[in-house]
């Protein structure tokens, strides 16, 4: 099997009755990795959440299918025992919990009650992750996430990415607040992934990232939805020239959501 | 309305009891002192819970235990608490009121530790425990309940630990209330004389599900110039039992006291622990946990009161309440006037798993001094939806993700006790008190 396919349509999704998304269309399969680049507040993370199924958001209107079985009717663990991963924009800290017992229990997650996978076998393939990831061994000790750098929440979500092997991931902002050298280091993990059974929506604003993996399609958001779609090389125009030609050519004085357009 | 208080134990039973342990004078003075004075005080009231109502007269004063030949004839929620694999050295168990089993290592004892149970004490060390017996740290005429606790005592361990002896491996006492209705008195004494260090470790635990009795404990841990005291607790009283336990320390300059308290009392109780930082640079960490449930009320104390210069003292309560469980937190940092460039911080945080719960945090400052720093954070909340989803979106069921969530609230405590064994056990309650 070719790998998984995940399919949004007409997604309208509300937040405290404000509404943000108004209409994606998406459909991203195995093997491919898409581009969801927009400026800052047009819909991006609640494009990422209402996949994921954080709490906060409403879907009004539209389906999301993963393999033909409905997403929506699912629960957040569901989701991703389907096959589903996010990378958080924001990942959550959580006290107490140490990083390896999370790791370890989401893999768990996965698999079948009695096959759970053995604390030997475990702690081999997240040293071999974290050595992969240019992680520092005692974040496997530290709480999940608490007082960890921007860098560091970052390179644990792509660790949690890399361990749980799921169908289709979303990374929302994972390049975000990273210096050259981590962003190369987590490029390098993501890349690790590629192959047919893998697909994978990288949410961005900056082209920056795309240097390293490059997308086979590129996605343009404006006003929660996606206004313009193409290859690597809309990417790169973004680069040189901004947003300002696709706003001028679609008619959008202000990109965000709250533009009623 | 008023539960009726008068006991059926009087002065003659009193007189009585300290004669057939052929306890020193001055200690049946003390006891019938104490029993005069326990007539006209009046009871503790802890702040917003009304205690009025709660059972501290219905109890069976004396209860002896029978002594084991062998650990292997504990009920296996006794052995939970030891580690299989250890040897078992520097235990006391004491079992009901009696001493059902007691081991110190050759090489303690030759440095001077005394680890023995409170009656052997007062007849082999009978200087040391007179000088520490409730004179600095509790008194006897606090109220009601200390003065009843002293004229009623009836079991507990002595600790002492002599000048520059640093111990590695815990001492470790179960208190294993086995007797249905037998009543714990227990006076348990801690001293570490200066430069000294060592870390005890304490479990209380009872099966009366039904049976009503009473838990009156008091605790008086003294560390003496640059001593360092590390004191674990995992209180495990079952329903029927009403307890009130005060745990208090006295450090002098330099010294360290740390408590780890795991408060699983299935029962109504009161707990007070308080730490007076006297001398210059003392310090205290006092750290606790507790879960609530049932129709359980519950108040905690814990206080840092410091007196020396450059002492600091960290206060942190973490609380689960779930059912209709009501528990009160109070957190207070005190700093007298003189002591400068002190520092008194805390934390209290309670978690609600039920609409019917409550939790109440109290943090309390009072600042008798200008140069000194000082900080609080409390909150009662629910757990939160967002660290839920950051869980669940990794495949963890919502059951899962909620358990992972509480017990890491509660682990700042459950990390720090040195026993593995207890810790472990103590790790079980909170499953068990949780789900
Ligand atoms: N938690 C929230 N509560 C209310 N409004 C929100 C919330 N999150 C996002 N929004 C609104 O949705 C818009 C889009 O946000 P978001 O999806 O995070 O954009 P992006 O990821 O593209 O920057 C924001 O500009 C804001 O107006
Ligand atoms: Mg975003």
């Amino acid at each position: 099997m070719a790998g998984s396919t995940l399919e949004i349509k007409d997604l309208h999704v509300s937040i405290e009755d404000e509404k943000i998304l108004k209409g994606v269309n998406l459909t991203i399969k195995g093997g491919e990795f898409h581009a969801v680049m927009g400026p800052n507040g047009t819909g991006k993370s609640t494009l990422a959440s209402a996949i994921m199924g954080h709490p906060k958001y409403e879907i009004t209107q539209g389906s999301i299918f993963l393999d033909g079985k409905d997403v929506l009717e699912m629960e957040v663990d569901e989701r991703a025992q389907a096959g589903l991963f996010l990378a958080m924009q924001y990942p959550s800290e959580i006290s107490g919990v140490t990083n390896s017992d999370f790791l370890r229990s989401s893999i768990n997650a996965r698999r079948e009650e009695g096959n759970e996978i053995s604390l030997m076998k475990f702690i081999k393939e997240m040293d071999e992750a974290m050595d992969y990831l240019e992680i520092d061994k005692n974040m496997a000790q530290r709480y999940l996430n608490e007082g960890f750098s921007g860098g560091e929440k970052k390179r644990n979500e792509i660790l949690q990415l890399m361990m749980i092997k799921p169908e289709i991931a979303i990374l929302d902002e994972i390049d975000s607040g990273l210096d050259i050298d981590a962003l190369k280091v987590v490029s390098k993990g993501i890349n690790k992934l590629r192959d047919e059974s893998f697909g994978c929506l990288i949410i961005t604003h900056y082209q920056r990232l795309l240097n390293y993996i490059t997308p086979d399609k590129v996605h343009v958001m404006m006003q929660g939805r996606v206004v313009k779609s193409g290859g690597p090389e809309l990417a790169q125009r973004l680069e040189a020239e901004g947003y300002d030609w696709i706003k001028a050519e679609l008619g959008i004085e202000d990109e965000t959501v709250e533009q009623n357009a | 309305m008023t539960v009726e208080t008068k006991l059926p134990y009087d002065k003659d039973y009193i007189n009585e009891y300290s004669e057939n342990r052929l306890e020193p004078e001055w200690m049946k003075s003390l006891r019938l002192y104490a029993l005069e004075k326990s007539e006209t005080l009046s009871m503790p009231k802890p702040d917003k819970t009304n205690i009025t109502k709660w059972n501290f007269s219905d109890f069976t004063h004396a209860v002896d235990g029978a002594t084991l030949t062998s650990l292997d004839e504990l009920p296996e929620q006794i052995k939970d608490f030891l580690d299989s694999e250890a040897k078992q050295e520097n235990l006391v168990i004491q079992r009901n009121q009696s001493v059902a089993f007691a081991s110190l290592s050759a090489s303690l004892k030759e440095k001077g530790v005394i680890f023995t149970d409170i009656f052997t004490a007062l007849q082999e060390n009978e200087e040391l425990v007179k000088r520490y017996y409730m004179k600095d740290a509790v008194g006897i005429d606090e109220n009601r309940l200390t003065a009843l606790h002293a004229a009623l005592m009836n079991g507990g361990v002595f600790v002492y630990v002599p000048k520059n002896v640093v111990i590695e491996e815990p001492l470790h006492t179960i208190f294993w209330q086995e007797d249905s209705k037998a009543a714990s008195f227990n006076h348990v004494i801690v001293v570490a004389e200066e430069n000294s260090s060592l870390t005890y470790v304490e479990n209380y635990v009872s099966n009366n599900h039904e049976d009503e009795t009473v838990a009156n404990i008091v605790t008086e841990v003294i560390a003496h110039n640059n001593a360092n005291i590390s004191f674990g607790a995992v209180d495990n009283f079952a329903q029927g039992t009403t307890t009130y336990v005060n745990r208090r320390g006295v450090a002098y300059r330099d010294a360290v006291i740390d408590w780890a308290l795991g408060q699983m009392n299935d029962g109504n109780t009161v707990s007070e622990n308080i730490t007076h930082l006297v001398g210059e640079n003392a310090r205290s960490n006092a750290k606790s946990v507790s879960v609530g449930r049932g129709k359980q009320s519950q108040n905690f104390t814990s206080k840092i009161v410091h007196f020396g210069k450059q002492s600091d003292g960290y206060i942190l309560q973490h609380g689960v309440m779930k059912d209709s469980a009501v528990s009160i937190y109070n957190g207070i940092g005190k700093i007298e006037h003189g002591a400068t460039k002190s520092n008194a911080e805390q934390e209290s945080r309670v978690l609600m798993l039920s609409k019917n719960a409550r939790g109440d945090a109290n943090p309390i400052l009072l600042i008798d001094e200008d140069d000194v720093t000082a900080g609080h954070a409390a909150s009662v909340g629910r757990v939160d939806p967002v660290q839920l989803y950051y869980l669940m979106s990794r495949g963890i069921s919502k059951m899962e993700a909620e358990r992972l969530i509480i017990h890491g609230f509660l682990n700042p405590v459950v990390n720090q006790i040195p026993i593995k064994a207890v810790k472990d056990q103590l790790t079980q309650v909170i499953e068990r008190k949780v789900n």
